[in-house]
């Protein structure tokens, strides 16, 4: 009798087990499929980035698409050389950057080692509001104001520029890396800049011989992130720096970026299929492999710099 | 008072010191000698503003908003109190060392940690700063044991390594005063024996002032204890008599351990 009882209260307790444990795996499951579908979108989007490509390839030797010297689409005798179009991305990204990393920088030293909290709660809004300003204002901020302002300069600097446009990029990717920068470096623990400033350091001192340096994997995240970021910016270089591909790193040049290319091919009138609209899938293919590249860079950076504390 | 050997020089003393974190009244009207070559060791219940006091002697309240000083802090020989709004703290960071709680190298090798200070004090000859830093190792008793790697990560060394390059990090500068705050607290007991030993070796070579939770530690390394209590130093002495033979009863309760 006594047994019995103690046999229908630990089933009881089973049975209570049961329902939990189902509870626990359909929100198990529920959290797997939120995880899946970030997973399989970037599965899909290399599937598809990789077959249209394999498609492009079959009409255009691999050979050519590395070497030549021209990208011409659309003309009636092509050219589909990727170069002009990664020597606009690499031009526009290196003002950009040559703009924003010191930029960056020096905010998020500021901000971090320098302001009292209330400047910082004045600032930092402001920031943010700069990294929330829509692409294509700042495109047509830098068509419209910076052009001329640098013409006023440089006579000779054409309506549309690498070096505008870059500009201009570059002052909308300082909240990211400043954002990210200050991040860093304020997680630096506070028993170090005590053991800065009791050596007699000034603050400058502290922010540049301790704090960077101990927050330095954080920085460069920041910095690779910034140039992930400037490579695949598209509306700012689409508006400001023409619409021409240019084998050129002359920044007072016209030219066209990758990304600025698939947008004028995905939004024009070429039937798809044609070797025209399928050249944006081996475009579109470059450009993610070099975000890819500079993710890995900065992961292996940010796995060399590591400070334990 | 009246059993220190006034004679003895004065490195450093507070007068009518008070703090106040905010509103908070954390340290009042404190006097306190700090003898020259000698240490001197501030004891007390947590909370009751030894730290506090350390971190008086060279601003590092500054660091943080809201913290007011009350009082003087008198650095000699030259009598400078330190606290006045013409000292530049940075100044008075440049001839009073600091050691912490834990021991925070900084993200250097070994060498640049100790050079450090040399740096910041614009010292570029390598021949001046390979000397000076190979005094200061020895002098916290770090040469043998690091001077094969002095290329290598601060960080990868042992704790307590760690915290006798700190050490090696403030005596590269040749301070007039070093404070050490709990020095021992985050170290093993073997690391502790060492930097006690090393405490005992600079004493006649700099002047310490050096807070501890320890008071077997106090009782080993200082010459003169301060027991502290509530913000208020409520006996100094000989460490021997403060602790043999204390005067007042609050020291007694805590020495004995019926407190604190």
């Amino acid at each position: 009798m006594n047994s019995m009882q103690t046999t229908t209260v630990v089933s009881d307790r089973l049975a209570r087990n049961v329902q939990r444990n189902i509870r626990e795996r359909a929100i198990e499951t529920i959290l797997f499929g939120a995880a899946l579908v970030s997973v399989l979108t970037t599965v899909g989007i290399v599937w598809v980035l990789v077959s249209e490509s394999l498609n492009f390839f079959d009409h255009v030797p691999f050979g050519d698409f590395l070497t030549d010297t021209m990208w011409t689409p659309l003309f009636s005798e092509p050219h589909y050389g990727i170069l002009p179009l990664l020597m606009g991305t690499i031009t526009t990204s290196l003002v950009a950057l040559v703009v924003a990393i010191p930029l960056g920088t020096v905010i998020a030293a500021y901000l971090s080692e320098f302001a009292s909290a209330r400047v910082r709660e004045i600032v930092k809004p402001f920031l943010e509001l700069l990294g929330g300003i829509p692409t294509i204002v700042y495109g047509y901020f830098a068509l419209t104001v910076v052009t001329p302002l640098l013409q006023a300069i440089y006579p000779d600097l054409p309506g549309f520029s690498m070096l505008s446009a870059g500009l201009v990029m570059g002052i909308a990717i300082v909240p990211y890396i400043s954002s990210l920068t200050e991040d860093a470096m304020r997680a630096v623990p506070m028993s170090l800049r005590e053991g800065a400033y009791g050596m007699g350091s000034t603050r400058f001192q502290t922010a540049i011989r301790v704090v960077i340096p101990a927050a330095l994997s954080g920085v460069l995240s920041a910095y690779i992130l910034g140039i992930s970021r400037a490579v695949g910016e598209t509306m700012i270089v689409a508006v400001a720096a023409g619409m021409q591909p240019n084998f050129t790193m002359d920044p007072t040049e016209p030219a066209q970026t990758i990304s600025a290319y698939i947008v004028q091919v995905a939004l024009g009138d070429l039937p798809h299929g044609s070797i025209g609209y399928q050249s944006i899938f081996a475009a579109g293919l470059s450009l993610m492999l070099m975000t890819l590249l500079f993710n890995i860079l900065g992961h292996v950076i940010r796995r060399r710099y590591r400070e334990a504390y | 008072m009246s059993t220190t050997e006034q004679n003895l020089p004065v490195k450093a003393f507070t007068r009518d010191f008070n703090f106040y974190y905010g509103s908070f009244h954390a340290l009042k009207s404190i006097n306190l000698p700090v003898i020259e070559k000698h240490v001197t060791a501030l004891i007390g219940p947590s909370g009751c503003g030894k730290s506090t006091l350390l971190r008086s002697f060279n601003r590092m309240h500054d660091l943080y908003p809201g913290n007011r000083y009350q009082g003087e802090i008198v650095l000699n020989p030259d009598n400078t109190n330190i606290l006045d709004a013409r000292v530049d703290p940075i100044e008075v960071r440049m001839r009073v060392g600091m050691v912490f709680q834990k021991p925070n190298p900084f993200p250097k090798s070994i060498y640049e940690n100790v050079a450090y200070g040399l740096r910041v004090r614009g010292e570029k000859s390598r021949s001046t700063l390979d000397d000076k830093i190979e005094d200061a190792l020895r002098g916290a008793s770090l040469w043998n044991e690091v001077k094969d790697r002095l290329n290598q990560p601060a960080t990868a060394l042992s704790g307590g390594q760690q915290q006798r390059l700190c050490i090696a990090r403030c005596l590269a500068t040749d301070p007039e005063l070093l404070l050490f705050d709990e020095p021992t607290s985050a170290l093993d007991p073997i690391a502790t024996a060492n930097i006690e030993e090393l405490v005992t070796q600079l004493r006649d070579r700099v002047t310490i002032l050096i807070v501890t939770h320890n008071m077997q530690q106090a009782a080993r390394v200082s010459h003169y204890t301060a027991y502290m209590y509530l913000g208020e130093v409520v006996e100094y002495g000989i460490t021997d008599e403060v602790f043999l033979r204390p005067k007042k009863k609050e020291t007694e309760d805590y020495i004995t351990g019926r407190f604190g």
